[in-house]
């Protein structure tokens, strides 16, 4: 239930903030979902979708932070 | 696709594996909190990576398994009164009442609706002003922003028609309860990183002050756990109990302050009947007085219904970590995904559920050993 999936908001429509809703790409699939909980969110940006909402903005630099991570555990390794 | 194929990449997950397999000395068990988790742990064998003295405890983050057997008999009770439309996410469908299921109820001519978000259910009640729209909430504080949305969107428009039948469960208390339980057997916790996307690090640093066990906030894929078991078992190892948070991508620190402002204005914290676990103070949500009339319990009289589990059914210490699915008597006899006993059978969160369907084969139901 607590599923969520990343997709890239593509447009943002409507003025209420409460009824404000963007349409979110993942990978091919376009949904349109509520911006209702995001209203700093920018076309562009990755967002997480849980239930038809978008619930987090999703940070490019700490993903590359723990790919960084994981880069340097690889080179541990014998 | 990104930020998802990057955290399943094969040679990540073989090298955390190894770094786990250096890092624990002592023989170590981590409970993970969410459902979700659980399902991934089994789905890609991640369990079957770790060295012999890691253990995984499923825990119960699984809102549709917690949630009492009476709430399914409310909602089926809704669906076959005249008028009324019983709308869902698809999960719900199967989980067993105690007569049966909402999947059953429509199959006897009971109006249940499938929707992807509580907002769909908000446009039926809008495009159809003579329809009754129940929406059933059911969920931890990953979904409680939708539902608290659908509540101010109904009011917004003036919807007469539009209720919800609640019950929500709060992560923490159900963490604690376990932490302190007479059989507990778990050294620290990979929290549910979607519950904290909403709510912040802030109730897991209390909780970890209070308990004095690692947390680490953790992701879904493969890569996200493995990572969060790793930086677990470096804690236990050092002796550290710290709040740690490798799923900075997508829980900040403060969580998601607007969707927590939309929480509290429609909900209030209430005690709340867990299966499996008992009735906790402060586990559960329920609406404000302001919005007493999107209340279904309110809205129709449904004080007659009451419930009981199938007494077969272990779901409990399951729910607690204290037996794994096939450790069950039931399990993959007299309980399937087609004629379920309990919940955790039917939800894609459900620990028995996963076991169905991904470790079937090895475990002989009943005499099967722990893994």
């Amino acid at each position: 239930m607590c599923l969520a999936v990343p997709g890239q908001l593509l447009s943002v429509t409507g003025e209420d903030p409460l009824f404000r809703r963007g349409r979110v790409a993942f990978g091919p699939l376009v949904k349109e979902i509520s911006l209702a909980c995001l209203p700093e969110v920018k076309v562009g940006q990755y967002v997480l979708v849980h239930a038809g909402i978008a619930i987090s903005a999703i940070d490019a630099e700490e993903a590359q932070r723990v790919l960084a991570l994981l880069e340097s555990l690889e080179e541990d390794e014998p | 696709m990104k930020y998802l194929d990057e955290f399943r990449d094969r040679d990540a997950v073989a090298s955390l594996a190894a770094a786990i397999r250096a890092a624990a000395t002592k023989p170590w068990r981590l409970m993970e909190v969410c459902g979700g988790q659980t399902h991934s742990i089994v789905r890609h064998g991640l369990d079957t990576l770790l060295p012999e003295n890691v253990e995984l405890i499923h825990g119960p983050g699984c809102p549709v398994c917690v949630t009492p057997t009476e709430a399914i008999d409310r909602a089926i009770a809704l669906a076959l009164r005249p008028g009324t439309a019983l709308c869902t996410f698809g999960d719900m469908l199967r989980v067993p009442g105690s007569r049966g299921s909402l999947a059953q109820a429509k199959a006897e001519g009971g109006d249940v609706r499938m929707v992807y978000s509580p907002l769909d259910a908000v446009k039926l009640a809008q495009q159809e002003p003579e329809l009754e729209v129940v929406f059933l909430a059911v969920g931890f504080e990953t979904t409680a922003p939708a539902h608290a949305l659908a509540v101010l969107q109904a009011h917004n428009l003036g919807l007469r028609n539009f209720s919800l039948l609640v019950s929500h469960v709060l992560v923490p208390p159900a963490i604690e309860a376990i932490a302190a339980s007479a059989d507990s057997r778990v050294d620290g916790f990979l929290a549910a990183g979607h519950v904290c996307a909403v709510m912040g690090e802030e109730q897991y640093r209390a909780l970890v002050e209070r308990l004095r066990v690692p947390i680490v906030i953790t992701g879904f894929e493969p890569v996200d756990i493995l990572l969060g078991v790793l930086l677990c078992i470096r804690q236990l190892e050092r002796g550290e109990a710290r709040l740690e948070n490798p799923y900075a991508r997508v829980v900040r620190s403060d969580g998601n302050r607007q969707a927590q402002a939309m929480v509290s204005e429609v909900f209030e914290e209430v005690p709340r009947r867990w299966r499996g676990i008992g009735e906790l103070p402060r586990s559960g949500l329920a609406l404000r007085p302001a919005f007493h009339d999107y209340d279904a319990e309110r809205r129709f009289d449904l004080s007659g219904v009451r419930a009981d589990d199938d007494p077969r059914c272990v779901a409990g210490e399951v729910l607690r970590g204290v037996k794994k699915p096939h450790q069950c008597g039931a399990f993959g006899t007299a309980c399937t995904p087609e004629r379920p006993l309990g919940a955790p059978m039917v939800s894609a969160e459900g620990a028995c559920a996963a076991y169905y369907r991904y470790r079937r084969s090895e475990a002989q139901p009943a005499t099967a050993s722990a893994t």
